[in-house]
């Protein structure tokens, strides 16, 4: 093996409170804190692991967003990713972008820059679509193996531990190959202040969409963004018959 | 019914739960401590009570048991009753009664003292603040907050926090202790090297008196000039000479930027010249500056399965910037952070505006005290000291307990000269207690430094007050506790001295 391309989306922090737009078109993301995809961190720090294991020989990272997405392609760096590439796209062009636009930009750069084996993050926690992995080894016709919680070097190809209802699965896998990762792959490393400063060397390649040749037409449409509903408040009751009481009122007994 | 006697299962479970976990000894039977001359509580006292409040707001018997103990469990009191009032009203008919029957009282806010100073010692009568928990009013042109005295620090700071502002200190314990006990206990906390100390922050009180009285000393402004400033009696007095039932707050603006660096450091030394960089590169923005030692964080990351940002080091620092431009706060951290690398002062480290990262880095300090506690019997002491001194008490106390103890740490405000020392030994024995009292005190009065900084006195430190404060300081305060409580019914045995 030796080229490991990993997705590293920008998305709204997970201790950030998330606040739906009046219009109920999307979720506010002016002036919002952002950083890494979580799960996108866990495909990093495996494809670092595995070029510091010598499994690799390079790990390139890609982002496909507006400008600031170049800050977390600087924290993949900084994490231990020898170079970048940006697709920049912003504004209602980046709003509307799906997952299969995502999986045909990987499938090309996969193509383009030769790689072995692409790591995704399974998910990301913004529109939590878990398409991307799935739609790129489609769209390259690779294997496919999401969900991983463990990744090993095995005869011609990797061993992978998926994580399924009710338990693990084993499966090996030729390369080249997509996987995606599950949240026990690893504990990602923080990006350290040597590096945060080695990073800033290394490079980050700038492409357009056009450069990529995708049509980014949505496939679909969003009709409405809405908070969850507002759990009810509870009441207080004196005894335990009441509540009995109480339920067979409700029907529930 | 079933139903009926399943619950009645699973209140027996839980209160098998409860008494199957170590209980600390009753404070009376391990301390040398003298009943004071008061009443016993009988069963005409709590139908009084009874008729104040509403009967589900008077609890006996089992229900009392949390109340009784301290979460680090060094006390335990043996009170029958705990009272929730809602209002200062109720608050000031309980007192007026106690007053008039001779029982003895203990206010108790979120219980996460740590000197003892919430729980009753002998069979005082507990009134929990829990339901007095309303936020009146929040100004957001001028950030001045009214709430009354039960409401959980957390809860306060997300209400502010919807209006633009943020409350002035920030504790470990901010999710359980109430504002109304931080201000009892003038707690400081992470921000106070930024915001200073509640002295400054509360703009006014509503206290009620040993003779149920109430006391109203609200103010809406800063700045007010009018006769003596009573209210500051009750910022750190610990319930001793009233209880205080409301508080005015100034809120400071929530800043638009927060940026934070967790480091490691080769020495103490190292520390220091980090801490004077940081004051010198960081200026207005600095808002938090904190010292852990390998052991603090050792605890941290294994008993809460936590992960340290960097590898392990001696010494490690955590530098908060609050400011109102990112761009700007950021550039000056990372200069700060460059030089100080440059500098040889710091060796590694992490630098991160990402809320979620933040929590996580900040995780690893505030649950330090907590991890310490579930690996044994943790002697805990807070201590001012001397910036130049600052971590010798640290290896003197471990050649002094040796083996005796698993673990000697120190980690703290090293920006407010406030540390945090802390023995761990298997379980409580009097060998270990004699070891390090009262020479953690004698230590710290040598320097000058303060037996207390920020935790009280409470029920653990009276007999200790004298290595930080004169006799003729000792004599004035029982003056004043006389004065405002002559019977000596609000929160016996602590604070002060017995004569």
């Amino acid at each position: 093996m030796s080229r490991v391309l990993v997705g590293v989306k920008r998305v709204i922090d997970y201790a950030v409170k998330i606040r739906v737009k009046p219009d109920k078109t999307g979720v506010v993301t002016e002036g919002v804190k952002h950083s890494m995809n979580p799960f996108d961190e866990i495909a990093v720090e495996e494809a670092v692991k595995m070029k510091e294991k010598k499994l690799a020989t390079e790990v390139i990272a890609l982002s496909v967003g507006p400008a600031q997405s170049q800050e977390t392609l600087r924290t993949a760096l900084a994490m231990g990713v020898d170079r970048g590439i940006h697709i920049e796209i912003s504004g209602k062009d980046y709003e509307m972008l799906q997952p299969l636009h995502i999986s045909k930009m990987f499938a090309k750069i996969a193509q383009d820059e030769k790689c072995d084996l692409i790591i995704l993050g399974k998910q990301a926690i913004d529109d939590d679509s878990n398409q991307t992995a799935q739609m790129t080894a489609a769209c390259l016709d690779w294997p496919q193996a999401v969900f991983a919680s463990a990744i090993e070097k095995a005869d011609n190809g990797l061993k992978v531990v998926r994580e399924i209802d009710g338990g693990l699965e084993t499966i090996t896998t030729k390369l080249p190959a997509v996987i995606s990762a599950d949240l026990r792959l690893n504990i990602p490393r923080y990006a350290t202040l040597p590096n945060i400063m080695k990073a800033k060397k290394k490079p980050i390649k700038k492409l357009t969409v056009a450069d990529v040749g995708v049509d980014i037409k949505p496939r679909y449409e969003v009709v409405s963004v809405e908070d969850p509903p507002v759990r009810q408040a509870g009441s207080i009751i004196p005894d335990v018959d009441t509540l009995v009481s109480k339920l067979k009122e409700l029907g529930h007994v | 019914m079933l139903l009926t006697k399943q619950l009645k299962i699973i209140n027996r479970v839980s209160a098998r739960a409860f008494s199957a976990k170590e209980v600390p000894q009753f404070t009376k039977d391990r301390y040398p401590v003298k009943r004071g001359n008061y009443n016993a509580l009988n069963d005409h006292d709590i139908s009084h009570f009874e008729s104040i409040l509403e009967k589900h707001r008077v609890l006996t018997g089992s229900d009392t048991d949390m109340y009784n103990i301290d979460w680090i469990k060094s006390v335990r009191g043996a009170s029958n009753v705990v009272l929730k009032p809602k209002t200062t009203e109720e608050v000031s008919e309980i007192v007026k009664y106690c007053h008039a029957q001779k029982l003895a009282v203990v206010p108790q806010g979120g219980n996460t003292g740590l000197v003892g100073g919430s729980v009753p010692v002998f069979d005082e009568v507990v009134i929990s603040m829990s339901l007095m928990n309303k936020i009146e009013h929040i100004d957001e042109y001028s950030g001045i907050v009214r709430c009354q005295s039960g409401v959980v620090l957390e809860k306060l700071e997300s209400a502010v926090n919807e209006k633009g502002l943020i409350v002035p200190l920030d504790l470990g314990s901010k999710g359980t202790c109430h504002i109304g006990g931080n201000v009892s206990t003038n707690a400081g906390g992470l921000r106070l090297i930024r915001y200073g100390n509640l002295h400054g922050s509360v703009l006014g009180v509503e206290a009620v008196l040993a003779n149920g009285k109430i006391l109203n000393l609200m103010s809406n402004f800063k700045k007010d000039n009018t006769g003596y400033h009573l209210k500051h009696l009750f910022i750190g007095s610990e319930g001793s000479l009233g209880i205080v039932t409301k508080l005015a707050l100034h809120c400071p603006t929530a800043p638009n930027a927060v940026n934070l660096a967790f480091v490691g450091l080769e020495s103490f030394q190292q520390v220091l010249n980090a801490f004077l960089l940081a004051k010198k590169e960081l200026g207005e923005i600095l808002s938090s500056v904190e010292m852990i030692d390998e052991p603090s964080l050792m605890a941290s990351t294994t008993m809460c399965n936590l992960q340290s940002p960097i590898q392990k080091y001696p010494f490690y620092m955590i530098f908060e910037t609050s400011g109102s431009n990112d761009e700007h706060d950021k550039e000056k951290l990372n200069n700060f952070l460059k030089n100080a690398m440059e500098k040889s002062i710091i060796v590694d480290g992490v630098a991160t505006n990402e809320p979620s990262k933040m929590r996580n880095i900040w995780e690893s300090r505030e649950r330090i005290a907590e991890s310490l506690l579930k690996m044994g019997y943790c002697f805990k002491y807070d201590i001012s000291l001397p910036l130049s001194n600052f971590y010798d008490i640290v290896g003197a106390v471990r050649e002094r307990v040796g083996s005796h103890a698993k673990l000697v740490s120190g980690y703290g405000h090293v920006g407010d000269s406030n540390m945090h020392l802390n023995i761990v030994c298997e379980k409580f024995s009097q060998e270990i207690y004699k070891l390090v009292e009262p020479f953690v005190f004698e230590y710290t009065s040598k320097l000058k430094g303060s037996i207390s900084a920020e935790h009280g006195i409470g029920f653990h430190k009276p007999k200790y007050l004298h290595y930080s404060k004169s006799p003729e300081a000792i004599e004035l305060m029982k003056q004043i506790k006389n004065l405002m409580d002559p019977e000596n019914i609000l929160n016996p045995y602590k604070v002060l001295p017995l004569s």
